[in-house]
Formats: structure tokens, C-alpha cells, sequence
């Protein structure tokens, strides 16, 4: 899996650890750089009527807008900045990998998990920040009988636990899964040689627009799994 | 779901073939420490330019136009309430001048209506005037030419008793001969 490989280009080292600038650190700084170059770029002449570009980038803003309107409410508005952020940056990595001889930064579990595990502290924060103690209701169901709270106390905190995990394999296993599934028939292609060859190249064409909708995808389902569990914190559904 | 299966068999033909040195790159505790960092940095950046920079610049583009078509409606709805002001007022003016018309038009046939009959009035009284003083003397004449009939009666009759008889009689006989 030489695609996953990670490359030390500078190495560093900071305090013992090491924070070596890889392959992995490149693209980061690359959706970094290029995400807010493509908003000034876009929103440039501040149109009153947009064109093309600009429309892209009111759109996604509104997208995202919507999206927190939509399952958080007025309230979640708060927080619209951060989970912005979330979805572009997931989206750029997620896109940048789509390129020949990149690097996919999602394709490696412990970005993502840590991407999750930021969602999910940053989360409860919230919860307990709004709600105070009483945050910890979430976990006792209303309508519940009595005798049945504590197995469905256990249950609801598990699944509490469980989600960073949830959270943060859904990414990284549907990105890894897409790239190594290219590599494979991509192996294929060259192994069948000039005569079998063309079938699983025609494959990997149709697989490659089938990627680009995935890469789309799965940012879309992380911010919404953010947005879900920021409707928690913010409202404390009754359930 | 089935993406996290075909990974996990991806997974384990990888491990199986022996491919990379200590299998899945991804699972080499090695390379979490500079993903982690970088990660954060690149992350906390991105959040500050977007949230400080980015995102205002397009909510303000985006509350302009709103601004913006706000404004042009009401401006629509102000000119169309002066469209309806200023009908209205034509309409009421157009009334106003069909009714004073038409109150000027009943002025003056009010005004021949009464000369007229002012008119004819005199006139009338004129001729019945006239015509009472006709029948006056007529009525005169009448009574002086009856008075007269009895003595052109008498006449005739003395000269007709005159040339019948042949001898002169007395006007005198012949009326009271006639009485």
C-alpha cells in the first residue's frame, strides 16, 4: 500500500516528539492554503450578481448555513464558522486526493479519528457548557420504565462513547477502501496486459467519477453526523 | 458499512501479501505524532482565517443583496401606492368635472326653462288681453246692431207695406203694427 505511505520531508522534532513536515503535512497545509485562496479569489468583485465562481462559494456557504438551520436551528448558528470549517477542509483532503500521485490526508485513520474526537469533546463541551449538569440527562431517556433505566442508561452512554469511533471510521474506511480498490484494478489493468486490460480500465474510469461523488459524500456525512451531535448539545432532544 | 468491510479485506490481503514493511501504514504508531500536529496546526489556522476572514466577507456580499432586494421591493410597493394616490385622484377629479357639467348644463336649462315659460306667459296674458277686449266690442257692436234691427226692420217693412199697398203708412203704424 505504498499509496498510504508516509514520507518525512523536513523532519523536526519538538520537545522529543517528532512533528516531522510529511507527505501527509503537505497536503494539509495545500487545503489550507488553497480553500481560502479560492473564497478571495471567488468572492473578488463582491457581484451583487454573482458569477459562476462566486456562486460556488455563496452556495457552499448557504449549504452549510442551511444545514445548521436545518438540524441545530437558530441557536447552532453559533458555531457555523467551525463546522464550515470541518466540511472544507474534509472536502479539499478528501478532493486532493483524488489527484494522480497525491496523497489522501483522510485515508488515515488517526486524522480522522482525531478530526471526531475534536467533534466529540468539542460537543460535550458545548452540552455541559448550555445545559450544565443536567447535560447528563441525554443519557436517561424520558418514558422509560423504571426497571429498565439502567440497562438503557448503559446503553445510551456506550453509544455516546461509541461515536467518535463511528464517527471517524466512516471516513477513513470509505476513502482508504475507494484508493486501494484503484490500486488494485489499476494492477489489473497492467497485469491483463493490451489485450484484457481495457476492461477494468473502462471501470476505472466510470470508478473514478463514482470517487469524486464519495470524496463529496463522505464530507457531507461528517459535517451532518457534526451537526447531528451538535443538535444534542445545543437543544437536548427529548427522545 | 460495505466500505468498511472492503476496507478491512483490503486490509488483510495487504497484511497477508506482506506489502510495506510492518503492514498498514495507517496503523504505524510512528507516524501519529507528526499527523497530529500538523493536523492541529493546519486545522486552528484554517478555522481563524475562514471564521475571521472568509465568512464575513461572503455573509456581508450575501445581507447586501438581500439589503439590496429588500430595498428595490419597497421601493416597488411606495411607487405603486403614488400609481394608485395619483388614479385615484384623476378618478376623483374626473367625477368632480362630470358633475359640475352636468350641474352647470341643468343650471342653464333651468334658466331657458323659466324664461321660456316667463315668455309665454306674457304672451298669454297678452292675448287674452287682447282677445277679452275683442270680445268686448264685439259684444258692443253686436248690441248696437241689434238696437239698430228694429228700425231697419220698420223701414223696410213701411217701405215694403208702402209699395204693396201703394198709399204712404206711418212709421209709426207699421211699429206697432210689428210689436
Amino acid at each position: 500500500m505504498e499509496q498510504f505511505e508516509i514520507k518525512r520531508i523536513i523532519p523536526l522534532e519538538l520537545f522529543g516528539w517528532d512533528i516531522s513536515f510529511t507527505n501527509a503535512s503537505l497536503f494539509m497545509v495545500l487545503a489550507v492554503v488553497l480553500i481560502p485562496l479560492f473564497y478571495l479569489f471567488a468572492m473578488n468583485r463582491r457581484a451583487l450578481v454573482p458569477g459562476r465562481l462566486q456562486s460556488i462559494a455563496e452556495l457552499s456557504y448557504e449549504f452549510i448555513a442551511n444545514m445548521i438551520k436545518d438540524l441545530v436551528g437558530e441557536k447552532g448558528m453559533k458555531y457555523f464558522p467551525w463546522v464550515f470549517t470541518i466540511f472544507m477542509f474534509v472536502l479539499a483532503l478528501n478532493l486532493l486526493g483524488m489527484l494522480p500521485y497525491s496523497f489522501t490526508v483522510t485515508s488515515h485513520i488517526i486524522v480522522t479519528f482525531a478530526l471526531a474526537a475534536m467533534v466529540w469533546i468539542g460537543v460535550t463541551a458545548i452540552g455541559f457548557a448550555n445545559h450544565g449538569p443536567k447535560f447528563l440527562k441525554l443519557f436517561v431517556p424520558s418514558g422509560v420504565p423504571f426497571w429498565l433505566l439502567p440497562v438503557i442508561v448503559i446503553i445510551e452512554v456506550i453509544s455516546y462513547l461509541i461515536r467518535p469511533i463511528s464517527h471517524s471510521v466512516r471516513l477513513f474506511a470509505n476513502m482508504m477502501a475507494g484508493h486501494a480498490m484503484f490500486k488494485v484494478f489499476a494492477g489489473f489493468v497492467v497485469g491483463m496486459g493490451l489485450l484484457g486490460g481495457w476492461a477494468p480500465l473502462v471501470f476505472l474510469v466510470g470508478f473514478t467519477g463514482f470517487e469524486i461523488v464519495v470524496a463529496f459524500l463522505q464530507a457531507f456525512i461528517f459535517t451532518v453526523l457534526t451537526c447531528i451531535y451538535l443538535n444534542d448539545a445545543v437543544n437536548m432532544h427529548e427522545h | 458499512m460495505i466500505a468498511a468491510v472492503s476496507a478491512l479485506v483490503v486490509a488483510a490481503a495487504a497484511a497477508a501479501h506482506g506489502e510495506g514493511s510492518s503492514g498498514l501504514p495507517q496503523l504505524n504508531p510512528a507516524n501519529f505524532a507528526p499527523q497530529l500536529f500538523w493536523l492541529a496546526v493546519s486545522f486552528v489556522i484554517l478555522y481563524l482565517i475562514l471564521s475571521r476572514s472568509t465568512l464575513p466577507r461572503i455573509g456581508e456580499v450575501l445581507e447586501e443583496r438581500r439589503d439590496r432586494v429588500q430595498r428595490d421591493l419597497d421601493a416597488a410597493e411606495r411607487f405603486k401606492g403614488e400609481t394608485d394616490s395619483a388614479l385615484a385622484a384623476y378618478e376623483k377629479a374626473l367625477a368632480d368635472a362630470r358633475q359640475k357639467a352636468s350641474s352647470m348644463a341643468k343650471d342653464v336649462r333651468d334658466r331657458l326653462a323659466a324664461d321660456t315659460e316667463a315668455e309665454r306667459n306674457r304672451v298669454e296674458s297678452e292675448l287674452a288681453a287682447e282677445i277679452s277686449e275683442a270680445e268686448a266690442r264685439i259684444a258692443a257692436t253686436k248690441s248696437k246692431a241689434l238696437a239698430s234691427v228694429d228700425d231697419i226692420a220698420a223701414e223696410t217693412a213701411t217701405a215694403v207695406v208702402g209699395k204693396l199697398l201703394g198709399e204712404d203708412v206711418s212709421p209709426a203704424e207699421v211699429k206697432n203694427a210689428l210689436q
